[in-house]
């Protein structure tokens, strides 16, 4: 039985405006939904010409869901996506060409080519960048809440994780800190009902990931995570909360990972008819017939937004093919920090 | 210049840092209302408040994680395990995350882990390790094993002025027994330089923190067999300063690396290896390693001394060097 509360879909355009995004933020969410997806279908292209090295990864079915929680974030606020949570980089403002030269290994990745496909995140705009042990990154999330906390500031840590990760004891080391002490920290469960082969019912026994969520003393809410204004209405609710001293949230948003765990994965093993129930809720879809269902969303419009997003695309892939391999000899770089690495918005 | 114990150097070190810098905080388990399991943070809390001295769930990932956290935030954590021990349940983050966040994403995690290491009172295998080679290892850590109370204040401030992540090993066998000088000023010692605790021209000991002073029992033995003994302490093992072991090893020709960690993989080899690739030449007989055997530490009083390098194992080590 689910102790986690279910959230309702959006009801209303009025909700919509109550909740903070006018028509101009709405037809906005969809322009970073359509650039999250065009990104990673262009990447699978790079992928294809053997144009990246190593794996890639996409979230296809999450743009949704990142795109609706990284919308409720506010400037201040910091996050910690993970490798479905494309949508994230792009909200926050992340340039599409300095991806792909993050995709190809190139010198203007964020990583310099010293890490690859979505491992990456621009500091400036309060993203911290992953690793692959998951959720190694959701303690870090809570260490940012806790200096928030101890200077006083209203400021809200977002913390990614999946429903595969939720089974690592990070998960529970770090909601069990964040509870006890009150943190302003809202967890995010990516859960795309899939950890790589493994299906949910083998990686956690309750209903819902969040039901978990009384037990670490806060709130636990299931919300569609292909519903991008029941995602930001419910993310914004929990990062306010946190922001008022109320303590974190377990926000739980269930997709289904459109796609394998990487490009090499067929995910054979996902039923046909699960993939078929899910492409009916395509989020993209779904938000556009919103779009011009509640807010008439012109054909004129339409096309402006997505010639846009293919003309942003086309020039970010040819920028990012233009950027030189990075340079062997600087290898020894940066293995430690100096003091002048020190002096970025965040560490001062 | 006051005499205060190792330990007090260190909390010295601390109360100074936290009274300077209001990034600076505490975290760890019992460190707050109890003190610290060794007294190191007694009265903290009192002056520093609950959000500066924080008492932590039993939970090293989670206090390890949101120190890193709170560092990319601005922050200067520094964390205590309770026993040095106790890292091999943070190993992940520290060597997944913190040592690699600077090379790969550009964000330096300026934090500090604090160890109680070490054995020599019956703590047995989970309360007596020195884990220091196994982090030396990992590019982006550092490693500080400070021998003496006025480089333990030193070391301790210059590691939480450092904008890396630095595990600093407080041997435990020290805090109370060793007492010296320290000054009252705040004061930095470099991160990287060695320390000749004793000059001499026969055989070189290489070695750091307790080991130190076993190294000095043994060293006035040879003194007695007209043999003069070098004792060169690391101070910190990663960075650690080659140029002034081989330059002692250069001047003396004869070198024993003395460590109270595991025999196997343990940092003498590094050091014995180096000094095999860059003084070979200089050398008058074989780099010999003095160190604890491939066991866990035992817990029983004869089983311990057995594995942990004693005077005496010293002196018949530098006695065979001697005599090559």
């Amino acid at each position: 039985m689910a102790i986690a509360r279910e959230a309702e879909p959006v009801g209303s355009l009025h909700e919509v405006r109550e909740a903070g995004l006018d028509r101009e933020d709405l037809l906005g969410v969809y322009r970073n939904m359509l650039i999250t997806r065009g990104v990673e279908e262009r990447g699978h292209i790079l992928y294809r010409q053997g144009k990246i090295p190593g794996s890639f990864y996409t979230g296809r079915g999450n743009e949704a869901a990142s795109v609706g929680i990284a919308t409720a974030m506010a400037q201040e606020d910091v996050g910690t996506p993970l490798h479905r949570d494309m949508g994230v980089h792009i909200t926050r403002g992340v340039e599409p060409w300095k991806i792909f030269a993050q995709y190809m290994g190139k010198a203007d990745g964020p990583t310099r080519g010293r890490d690859g496909n979505v491992h990456m995140a621009d500091p400036n705009l309060g993203l911290i960048a992953m690793v692959s042990h998951l959720p190694a990154m959701l303690p870090v999330a809570v260490g940012a809440a806790l200096a928030f906390r101890i200077r006083e500031e209203a400021r809200v840590a977002l913390a990614w994780f999946g429903e595969g990760a939720s089974a690592r004891g990070d998960t529970h080391e770090g909601m069990t800190l964040a509870g006890t002490r009150k943190l302003p920290v809202v967890f995010v469960c990516d859960n795309n009902q899939w950890a790589y082969s493994t299906p949910t019912h083998l990686e956690y026994a309750t209903e819902h990931v969040a039901d978990r969520a009384e037990a670490y003393g806060f709130e636990g809410v299931v919300v569609d995570g292909t519903d991008v204004l029941a995602v930001y209405r419910e993310a914004k609710r929990a990062i306010e909360k946190a922001r008022a001293g109320g303590g974190p949230t377990l926000l739980e948003c269930l997709t289904l990972r459109m796609e394998g765990h990487a490009v090499h994965d067929d995910a054979f093993y996902v039923p046909k008819l699960m993939f078929e129930k899910w492409a009916e809720s395509d989020p993209l879809e779904r938000f556009r017939t919103w779009l011009r269902d509640n807010i008439d969303m012109t054909d004129d419009e339409e096309d402006e937004i997505s010639g846009g997003v293919k003309r942003l695309l086309n020039d970010a892939l040819k920028r990012a093919e233009d950027s030189p391999m990075p340079d062997p000899s600087d290898l020894l770089d940066g293995v430690y920090a100096s003091p002048e690495d020190l002096d970025t918005p965040h560490h001062k | 210049m006051a005499e205060l114990t190792y330990l007090q150097a260190i909390s010295d070190a601390l109360r100074t840092e936290l009274r300077r810098d209001k990034r600076v905080f505490l975290i760890g388990e019992d460190v707050g209302v109890y003190g610290g399991a060794f007294k190191v943070s007694l009265g903290f809390q009192e002056e520093f408040g609950p959000w500066r001295v924080i008492d932590a769930p039993l939970a090293e990932t989670a206090i390890l994680g949101a120190c890193t956290g709170a560092s990319m935030m601005g922050m200067r954590p520094v964390a205590e395990m309770q026993f040095a021990d106790f890292i091999s349940c943070g190993w992940d983050h520290l060597v997944t995350v913190a040592a690699k966040q600077r090379w790969r994403a550009g964000t330096p995690v300026p934090i500090v882990v604090r160890l109680p290491s070490g054995g020599g009172f019956s703590g047995g295998p989970f309360h007596s390790q020195n884990p220091e080679s196994s982090f030396a290892h990992i590019p982006g850590l550092k490693c500080v094993c400070p021998a003496t109370p006025e480089d333990a204040k030193g070391l301790l401030i210059s590691a939480i002025e450092d904008p890396n992540p630095v595990l600093f090993f407080e041997h435990k066998h020290l805090y109370r027994r060793i007492k010296g000088e320290v000054p009252e000023d705040r004061y930095t010692i470099p991160i990287g330089k060695a320390r000749t605790h004793r000059i001499g021209k026969d055989i070189s000991v290489i070695t750091w923190g307790a080991m130190v002073y076993t190294a000095d029992d043994a060293a006035q033995q040879l003194e007695a067999d007209g043999v003069s003994v070098e004792i060169l302490d690391l101070r910190t093992v990663m960075p650690w300063d080659k140029a002034a072991v081989l330059q002692s090893a250069r001047k003396t020709s004869k070198v024993l690396v003395l460590h109270e960690d595991n025999r196997t993989g343990g940092f003498g080899a590094e050091i014995a290896a180096t000094i095999a690739e860059e003084a070979f030449e200089d050398l008058d007989a074989p780099v010999k390693r003095v160190a604890a055997p491939d066991t866990p530490v035992p817990f029983s009083p004869p089983l311990e001394k057995a594995f942990i390098p004693q005077v005496d194992d010293v002196v018949a080590g530098l006695r065979d060097l001697a005599a090559y």
